[in-house]
């Protein structure tokens, strides 16, 4: 589904990802982890090009996004993506939120939107919070209504970026569930994570990053009892 | 007693006799319409080069536009406004015969250059991960601008918008160079009239001060409901 080939990226002289190679399945659930700084954030930022890479091809569903002549508005409507902090529209309630993206692109009528975007609330029990401006609302609350939002587009694949990293511990676990329950539908989901537990309970791979690069992927049950380079080693013996 | 009467003998003198009061009205009649028109103009203008000195070449390099808005503010900034409006009156605009129009016109360019920072400032204050999510779901960097930024960045801007509006109405008081016939140049001949200064200048004072006061009384009313739609 998505093909990433030789990919660079440098901000100045700062070298963050290095000849990135990696394929992404239909239905997979690709859990990255590595130390901060690996770049496995502008990894994920990448695959949507919210951050243009320097050099390399990107391919999503045999498409070059890369290529300048590519509509990227009309990829990035078939890929979700949810930030570390939220970025709910504050201007907004939850249902405008919701709503905006798939009627100003003309992909639903106004009432269709709204009744998906129901839907979509009643299945992460926030439908009471319809009215609601995203300043009322707790971080677990928003970055629940983050994910809806990004549903509403009915992506072909969900990009997660360190989406509990901001939470407050209490609130870290209702997000995995709806994440949870979003893999179990069969979403394609690439998600950069802290949280080995998720790793090892959702992933169906988990790639470990590293100074720019890819350094080891595997299921999750190899992954973590049997990491083979060094690095990884040392990593998991810190955080786990 | 006796002093109290001179006081107001001074007063009559100053605002009472002959109507005088009048030229006062008319004075601010004139300041308040240079102002606003200069402040509209100013907001579109302003608007205008500060989009402009947002814009980005391909290659995230400031635009060709951003280098013509920046040589326009530094113009403007660079140079006092009262020698802005003589060159208007006496060189730019030396045929047209509207006085008005001409103030309106050299406060609204003068204008323009401070809007133009206050509004780049108020978007540049918008998270950028508003943008980022905007662009995230598929919408372009114009509608994310429309319907996200930009309504947030109203936000920003309205307070130094308005303070902006404050300082316009008391530079207008320059216009006395050019002979025209404002508030502080009224209060300013009547002291040649009545051979007193004290009384007609602090009148002008106190009505600007009072005008002045109430835009800021309103302008604090609009903040607040402004600021009550973020918690709803």
């Amino acid at each position: 589904m998505i093909t990433v080939r030789d990919l660079h990226k440098t901000f100045g002289d700062n070298k963050v990802l290095c000849a990135v190679n990696y394929h992404i399945h239909p239905g997979e659930k690709i859990v990255v982890v590595g130390p901060s700084g690996s770049g496995k954030s502008t990894f994920l930022r990448c695959l949507n090009l919210l951050e243009r890479p320097t050099s390399g091809e990107i391919l999503f569903d045999g498409q070059v996004i890369t290529d300048p002549k590519a509509d990227i508005n009309k990829v990035r409507a078939q890929m979700g993506m949810v930030f570390q902090h939220f970025n709910l529209f504050n201007n907004l309630t939850i249902m405008q939120n919701i709503t905006l993206a798939p009627t100003k692109l003309k992909l639903m009528g106004e009432e269709e939107a709204k009744e998906n975007a129901l839907k979509l609330l009643t299945r992460v029990g926030l439908v009471e919070k319809a009215d609601a401006y995203p300043s009322s609302l707790s971080g677990g609350q928003k970055q629940r209504i983050a994910i809806v939002r990004s549903l509403a587009m009915n992506p072909k694949v969900m990009l997660f970026d360190e989406p509990t990293s901001a939470l407050d511990p209490e609130m870290v676990g209702e997000v995995l569930e709806v994440m949870k329950e979003l893999a179990e539908s069969g979403m394609t989901m690439v998600v950069v994570t802290h949280e080995m537990g998720f790793a090892r309970e959702v992933g169906t791979k988990v790639v470990f990053m590293d100074g720019g690069n890819i350094v080891e992927e595997n299921t999750p049950v190899e992954f973590f009892a049997n990491p083979q380079s060094p690095r990884l080693q040392e990593f998991l013996s810190k955080v786990l | 007693m006796e002093w109290l009467n001179s006081v107001w003998m001074k007063i009559e003198a100053a605002f009472i006799t002959k109507d005088r009061w009048m030229l006062y009205l008319k004075g601010l009649g004139i300041t308040m319409e240079v102002a606003i028109f200069a402040a509209l103009i100013g907001i579109v203008i302003g608007t205008v080069a500060a989009f402009m000195k947002l814009s980005v070449t391909r290659k995230g390099k400031p635009s060709i536009l951003a280098k013509i808005a920046n040589i326009y503010i530094d113009v403007i900034r660079g140079t006092p406004s009262v020698l802005q409006l003589l060159i208007m009156w006496f060189v730019v605009m030396k045929n047209c015969h509207n006085g008005i129009l001409v103030a309106s016109l050299t406060f609204g360019i003068n204008s323009g250059a401070y809007v133009a920072e206050i509004v780049r400032a108020g978007i540049l204050a918008v998270d950028k991960g508003q943008t980022e999510a905007g662009r995230s779901l598929g919408l372009n960097q114009f509608q994310t601008m429309v319907y996200i930024v930009i309504p947030q960045a109203f936000k920003n801007v309205l307070p130094p918008l308005c303070n902006e509006f404050i300082v316009l109405i008391k530079e207008t008081a320059i216009v006395g160079y050019v002979g025209m016939s404002d508030l502080t140049r009224v209060a300013n001949q009547m002291t040649s009239t009545i051979y007193e200064a004290f009384t007609p200048l602090i009148g002008a004072a106190v009505i600007y001060f009072i005008i002045i006061k109430l835009l800021t009384i309103l302008l604090g009313l609009l903040e607040r409901r402004l600021r009550k739609s973020d918690n709803r």
